[in-house]
């Protein structure tokens, strides 16, 4: 068969993605539709920076969800190899195609013959899984440790504020070489890192509700009950797992596993992202606490954390919102440069930055296999970056 | 101003303190040193021939003795084998033991010598350091200026055309991590399939001979990730200055634009992105490491990918060593810059 | 670069004047159909409510209204020449040239990385190309103008290395540099303390004399227009409502609001229980929701419908009077002298059993001399010296004083926030200065609370109101579940005078004197026996002032609350309180009941202050005292008397005594108390500082 020509591969490459410009344009009808009544997300739909960023995350989140879940968009198995199809340019039919096989590599084979346009879909899937999740747990250990620091100042605010600076003096890439090795992983020191970093979720949780029904044991006590036996039964499930020295919890209660190679990235990030936050967090709890309102919660018996948690947390979301959507970017970024040092992920995942890193080997002689998640991967940072450039613009706005 | 910076030493000391002694107790897990016993020794050693080729080297010894040692704090390690041979952790190949001095580490000045470079740390690091001060010397005359120019045109007339234009364009550019825009690069001036053919897409010949040809797309590389930061924060340093009462009463002083912008917006709005360039620093040295190993330049961030993946343990010390004080001597020379800059801090 | 050319009409004459700001969803009319003229030598003001408009205008005259805003109907001519028709060259030689501005916040104002020479002298060194040398001299001499000390070194600072009211003076002199023939003032005084307010505005006053300048003054402040201006034009929504001579517009006004606005403000007479206030009823309309004919029709005594809610209102002279307009179109059938219709009359309540008392107090906190820096000595401040003072039951204590007087500090002590340094607190017969809030009982701690000053920042922007005040209840323990806590801060709700259905909204949609009744709402909800108000009317545009003060004495009638009303004002102080405490640098320096302190023998530190307050009636006659510098940082306290460096008594008092000790507390009889070294004959012959001239 003959190749494809560019057009054709645009043109196929649209109709591969069907389902996610349906998702898309649902969701941004509805959004523009109803925006008056959405708030913050409403308004988001009055920038324009803001809409396409916010159109380019939608994209790559429904790409995730549909090639992830559902099976489809991808046109071949990522880790599967075809003959022939080494290194072969954009468009290259395949030589003798199965029944049902899709008969082109859209975007061309790799080095080891695979179908590079379904390695950059199904990478989709490896960063919206990671990327938000570990924001989400950086953002609950510094806010947990940035609110206490900025609102009593002082000797803890001095050593809290030492341990962030001391981890953000760290050269990344050395963090990640020392922690991400075989040797450290087999020593269990990321796993004891994750006992720990995982646990600020139920502290945090726990520290919410109670400040808030203390004063109501009636409430209390159940509810504090419900939600932490819940996560701590996340919590145990995530951290215990055979074969680690955190192994000590009944494998009939034990919900699941994570891959350790996973779990050391996911901790990695979470670690060096968190110290951002807590200075993030107590810069705005310094600056929340002088206001009368927190002075009137402090005449009225209030106790710290119900200050902290409550009057001062729910003010501070604004940046704090916009941060999350840059520090989603910036975790992307983080685990691209993970894979491109091939650390943590196994070599044959189909993540953008081991997808990268396979493809520069070749570069000067063939760029296609390393260039299809380059952009991606740009784009999908660029989407975020946008989306928070139009969130700051909106909150600012009246 | 002196207490001040005596107390800003005081806390780098004891930050260097706790960092190298991460490294030290990571590098120095047991793990990693039966990797460097097998792979310096034989592969298939025993469990306990592993035990006593470490503890003839003094890596059994608890890990504070051993970081001390590492310190030249404490005297360093001796042992005498049982043929009587007598090595030891100061004790050089063909040095006699009792020339020997009884401390060497860092503070006397020894900081090792690499497994795998059979070279001593001190030389290799120096070395290195060199050629990639060259390249961040290179770097930070395209960024710094180009950032500055870039955020304070756009940041200038806040909402214009070109403010919109140059924020998409350093919003783009802080998108764009090294390994991205390096791989486009390439593909773009380097590739023989397509490219222009422009560039040189390795680094190589400029650790001996810098050309334009073989030092321009490293150094792009390099600049554009960590000039849209610094833009973004210049522009908006000087958005909000720009609407500053005192720049109003300016303007209705009857001062031109122009002067407005040079005369009293210019220097209040470069305080903060001062202390975001020197801030940068470290973060460019995650920049170097990704394009040295791009563009295959042996530098400083090369010898760092080097040594962490070889498990060079005295070489990835020295280079976490070097790195931390890079990283601490910049945010102590922002400090000190941000309150020089500051008259509200100089004078009160 | 030369000024424009003499020219003998009016120095700005605005006519018909429209400005908007266009936002995404509309065009907001700021300014409708305003029109003043300023002749030379004249000092208009300009007064109204927040949002009222009167900044707008001075921006358009300066033709700087930013990227929304836009002139859309009249003009305004400067000298005889229409500013819109300038190029970007001409109005550049004007501002600063010829039209100089001044606003509120005089440290936002100057550059605070250049120095203040350098800012003085940019001006004629612009627009007249002259030397530096030359320059140099001309600031000098302005700044010995603006009667700034060592006006060398002043040249040589930064803005941030002087105090408040040196700052507003600098910023007076930048506007003085090139002699400009009009200069605008915006509220030039509102971040100042009284006593200082009143010495920059003398020096406003003088200085406009002596350059003959030309000034529109624009305040919200009835009394600085009184003393400041020849003529004033009333604003109220955009619109220009009455204009006139001071003496006009003051005593035969011819405008529903502006009596109105008169009638709610605490004049020396006014008393709480006798006559009270005159709040004016609703709100100022949004810009964008303003009634159809008149705008003040809504909140109009005299309104008519079918006639004053229907098409356009022109302003038209009153006659008789010079250059005197009113936009009301009954203002011929009012009648104008008909008695105040007075407000409920209230008993004076009786003061019941002392329910706190202080007991030579003390507070000091200890600071690090170099807050950046660090380390190096630690200086004491003084924030509060033995405070000694009982409250009664049913009875308002009002405690004067201006910025670092120990006033907040001593409600941080009462409540809990901070724990006295020495001396006792009693509340009932119970000892609390030793117990910080986290260790007092529930009961304590819904007793004692707090009224806060700034309404935009007193409730938490992301918590509806009744979940607020509910959460108020809940923790004082009030209401056995969520159903009774409901229906409580309903009745709170209907106590401060909000619609219940303010329950569901978020404090963004209420505006400011709203949002400070439910402060006060929740400042109740534990029926709390003592309420600490810190300035709690003093952010509130002034017709809003009144309903809040009322409110407030209200329902300490009603539930017999003692108030301890912290304030600057005393006017409003003299309104609504039975005794007076004054305060200056953390000394009680006077302490009375209201007519003793405000009558003869006063402390030095009272009469400055009564004198500086400027009052809003032509009847009074005031007696001239300007005290000289500012307010001594509580860090640094002068010795022996806190006050012997501004007192213009001192040198009655015999040995210099003043300078070394710190006069004792003296009984006056009564027990009016003042801490003054003055002998009991110069005491004695005090004259009064407020006199109402004969009829």
């Amino acid at each position: 068969m003959e190749p494809l020509t560019w057009g054709e591969i645009a043109l196929r490459v649209i109709s591969q993605f069907t389902p996610v410009w349906i998702a898309l344009i649902a969701t941004f009808y509805l959004s523009i539709r109803f925006k008056r009544k959405l708030g913050l997300y409403g308004k988001l739909f009055d920038s324009t920076i803001g809409m396409i960023g916010f159109a380019i995350v939608m994209f790559w989140f429904f790409t995730a969800v549909f090639s992830g879940f559902f099976d489809m968009i991808a046109t071949h198995d990522p880790l599967g190899q075809i003959s022939g199809m080494k290194n072969k340019v954009p468009g290259t039919a395949l030589r003798s195609p199965d029944e049902g096989e899709y008969a082109y590599y859209l975007f061309g084979g790799d080095n080891l013959a695979r179908d590079v346009f379904s390695r950059m879909v199904l990478g989709s899937g490896i960063v919206m899984m990671i990327a938000p999740l570990a924001t989400v747990f950086a953002f609950m250990v510094g806010i947990t440790l940035g609110l206490p620091a900025g609102f009593y100042g002082g000797r803890l605010d001095t050593l809290l504020s030492f341990l962030a600076n001391l981890i953000l003096a760290f050269p990344v890439i050395l963090l990640f070489y020392l922690l991400v090795t075989p040797e450290i992983v087999a020593s269990g020191i990321p796993n004891y890192m994750a006992a720990f970093l995982f646990i600020f979720p139920l502290i945090f949780a726990g520290v919410l509700l109670n400040s808030r029904y203390r004063i109501q044991p009636a409430k209390n006590v159940p509810l504090l009950a419900g939600v932490l036996g819940v996560l701590g039964l996340l919590y145990l499930s995530t951290i215990s797992a055979e074969g680690t020295p955190i192994n000590f919890w009944p494998t009939s209660l034990d919900l699941y596993d994570i891959p350790s190679g996973i779990l050391v990235v996911f901790v990695s990030v979470v670690f060096v992202n968190s110290p951002t936050v807590f200075r993030i967090v107590r810069g705005l709890a310094m600056d929340i606490k002088t206001r009368d309102y927190v002075a009137a919660a402090q005449t009225r018996g209030e106790g710290p954390w119900y200050i902290m948690l409550w009057e001062i947390l729910p003010n501070a979301r604004g940046p704090l919102i916009v941060d999350f959507c840059l520090r989603i970017g910036y975790t992307t970024i983080l685990l691209g440069t993970l894979g491109f040092f091939g650390l943590g992920l196994p070599p044959e995942s189909p993540d953008w930055g081991s997808t990268i890193n396979d493809g520069r080997k070749l570069l000067s002689i063939y760029p296609h296999p390393a260039l299809p998640p380059a952009l991606a991967l740009l784009s999908l940072v660029l989407g975020l970056n946008l989306l928070a450039d139009g969130l700051r613009e909106e909150s600012l706005r009246d | 101003m002196g207490l001040f910076i005596l107390r800003r030493l005081g806390v780098m000391i004891l930050t260097a303190l706790c960092l190298t002694f991460i490294v030290f107790y990571l590098t120095n897990l047991y793990p990693n040193l039966e990797k460097l016993a097998k792979t310096q020794g034989n592969f298939r050693m025993s469990d306990e021939a592993v035990q006593s080729w470490l503890g003839a080297r003094g890596y059994m010894e608890p890990l504070p003795v051993k970081y001390g040692e590492w310190l030249g704090v404490l005297p360093g390690y001796v042992n005498e084998a049982d043929d009587g041979k007598i090595t030891g952790r100061c004790i050089a190949v063909n040095m006699a033991p009792e020339d020997a001095p009884t401390f060497c580490g860092v503070i006397q000045g020894y900081w090792g010598n690499s497994t795998v470079f059979k070279d001593s740390v001190w030389n290799i690091v120096s070395k290195r350091l060199g050629l990639t001060g060259w390249l961040m010397l290179a770097v930070m005359m395209v960024m710094v200026p180009g950032a500055l120019i870039l955020g304070v045109l756009a940041g200038m007339r806040e909402g214009s055309k070109l403010d919109r234009t140059l924020s998409t364009v350093s919003i783009a550019s802080t998108a764009t991590p090294e390994y991205v825009s390096g791989v486009i690069f390439i593909a773009l001036f380097a590739s023989s399939a397509v490219g222009l053919k422009w560039f040189k897409g390795t680094a190589t010949s400029a650790m001996d001979d810098i050309t334009w040809v073989n030092f321009t797309l490293p150094v792009i590389t390099i600049a554009l990730y960590g000039m849209g930061y610094i833009a973004r924060m210049t522009r908006a340093s000087m958005t909000e200055v720009m609407t500053a009462q005192y720049i109003r009463t300016a303007r209705l002083k009857g001062v031109s634009f122009p002067n407005i912008v040079l005369k009293h917006a210019l220097r209040n709005a470069l305080i903060a992105p001062f202390t975001v360039i020197m801030l940068q620093i470290p973060w460019l040295l995650n920049g170097v490491v990704i394009v040295e190993t791009l563009f295959n330049y042996k530098g400083f961030g090369w010898t760092l990918v080097q040594a962490a993946s070889n498990n060079d343990i005295e070489l990835l010390l020295g280079v976490s060593v070097v790195s931390v004080f890079v990283v601490l001597l910049t945010q102590l020379i922002s400090d000190i810059g941000y309150v020089y800059l500051n008259p509200r801090i100089r004078i009160s | 670069m030369s000024k424009l050319g003499e020219y003998d009409g009016p120095v700005l004459e605005i006519d018909k004047l429209s400005i908007s700001f266009f936002t995404r969803l509309r065009e907001i009319p700021a300014v409708m159909d305003f029109s003043v003229a300023v002749q030379p030598g004249e000092a208009v003001g300009l007064v109204g409510e927040s949002g009222c408009g009167k900044s707008t205008v001075a921006l358009g005259v300066m033709q700087d209204l930013g990227v929304n805003g836009r002139v859309v109907g009249g003009t305004i001519k400067f000298k005889g020449r229409d500013l819109a028709e300038m190029s970007k060259e001409e109005l550049r030689d004007i501002r600063g040239n010829e039209i100089a501005m001044i606003y509120q916040e005089p440290m936002a104002s100057l550059n605070p990385a250049m120095k203040i020479g350098k800012q003085l002298m940019e001006v004629p060194m612009i627009h007249e190309g002259v030397s530096k040398e030359e320059a140099y001299a001309r600031a000098l001499e302005v700044v010995t103008d603006v009667k700034l000390p060592d006006p060398e070194r002043m040249l040589n600072s930064f803005p941030h290395q002087l105090s408040g009211g040196q700052q507003q003076r600098i910023v007076i002199a930048l506007a003085l540099m090139s002699k400009p023939s009009l200069l605008i003032l915006d509220e030039p005084t509102t971040a100042l303390d009284v006593t200082v307010e009143a010495a920059v505005v003398e020096l406003v006053r003088d200085l406009g004399k002596k350059y003959g300048t030309s000034m529109l003054f624009i305040s919200h402040n009835l009394g600085l227009i009184l003393e400041t201006c020849d003529r004033l034009c009333v604003m109220y929504s955009g619109e220009a409502v009455e204009r006139g001579s001071i003496e006009d517009v003051f005593d035969e006004m011819r405008h529903p609001y502006t009596q109105a606005l008169f009638r709610s403000i605490p004049l020396p007479g006014a008393d709480k229980n006798a006559r009270p206030l005159v709040a004016i009823p609703g709100n100022f309309p949004l810009p964008h929701e303003r009634p159809p004919g008149c705008n003040f029709g809504p909140r109009c005594d005299y309104y008519m419908e079918g006639r004053c809610d229907e098409g356009y209102i022109p302003m038209e002279p009153i006659e008789g009077n010079d250059r005197h307009v009113s936009r009301c179109l009954r203002f011929t059938e009012i009648d104008w002298d008909a008695p105040i219709e007075l407000g409920e009359q209230t008993e004076k309540a009786k003061p019941g059993k002392v329910v706190l008392k202080m007991d030579h107090l003390k507070k000091y906190y200890e600071v690090a001399a170099n807050a950046l820096f660090g380390g190096g000595d630690k200086k004491v401040v003084k924030a509060n010296e033995t405070l000694s003072f009982e409250a009664r039951e049913s009875e308002t204590l009002a405690i004067v004083g201006e910025s670092g007087c120990g006033k907040s500090t001593f409600a941080k002590v009462l409540m809990g926030l901070e724990t006295a340094t020495d001396g006792k607190i009693y509340l009932g017969d119970e000892e609390i200065q030793d117990v910080p809030i986290e260790n007092r009982s529930t009961q304590t701690i819904s007793s004692v609370q707090m009224v806060f000053q700034n309404p935009f920042d007193t409730l938490n922007p992301s918590m509806t109101v009744g979940r607020q005040i509910i959460r108020a209840l809940e923790i004082f323990g009030v209401g056995a579940n969520d159903t009774e806590r409901k229906q409580r801060m309903l009745k709170l709700l209907d106590l401060v005078k909000l619609p219940r259905a303010f329950a569901d909204r978020m404090p963004r949609q209420l505006s400011g004197g709203q949002k400070q009744r439910v402060g006060i709402a929740r400042a109740f909800a534990g029926d709390a026996r003592i309420v600490v108000a810190d300035e709690p009317v003093s952010a509130l545009d002034v017709s809003v002032q009144a309903a809040v003060t009322d409110l407030l004495m209200e329902i300490q009638r009603e539930n017999k609350t003692t108030l301890l009303f912290i304030s600057h004002d005393l006017s409003i102080v003299r309104y609504l309180s039975d005794r007076v405490m004054v305060m200056y640098l953390g000394h009680v320096v006077e302490l009375g009941t209201t007519d003793q302190v405000f009558a003869p023998p006063y402390h030095p530190y009272t009469e400055a202050l009564l004198s500086a307050v400027p009052i809003a009636d032509t009847s009074i006659e005031k007696k001239h005292i300007v005290l000289e510098g500012d307010i001594p940082s509580a860090m640094n306290p002068p010795s022996g008397c806190p006050f012997q460096t501004r007192c213009r008594w001192k040198d009655k008092v015999a040995g210099g005594l003043c300078d070394t000790q710190l006069p004792p507390v003296r009984t006056l009889g009564g027990k009016h108390q003042i801490k003054c070294h003055l002998s009991d004959e110069e005491l004695a012959g005090m004259e009064p500082v407020i006199k109402v001239a004969a009829e």
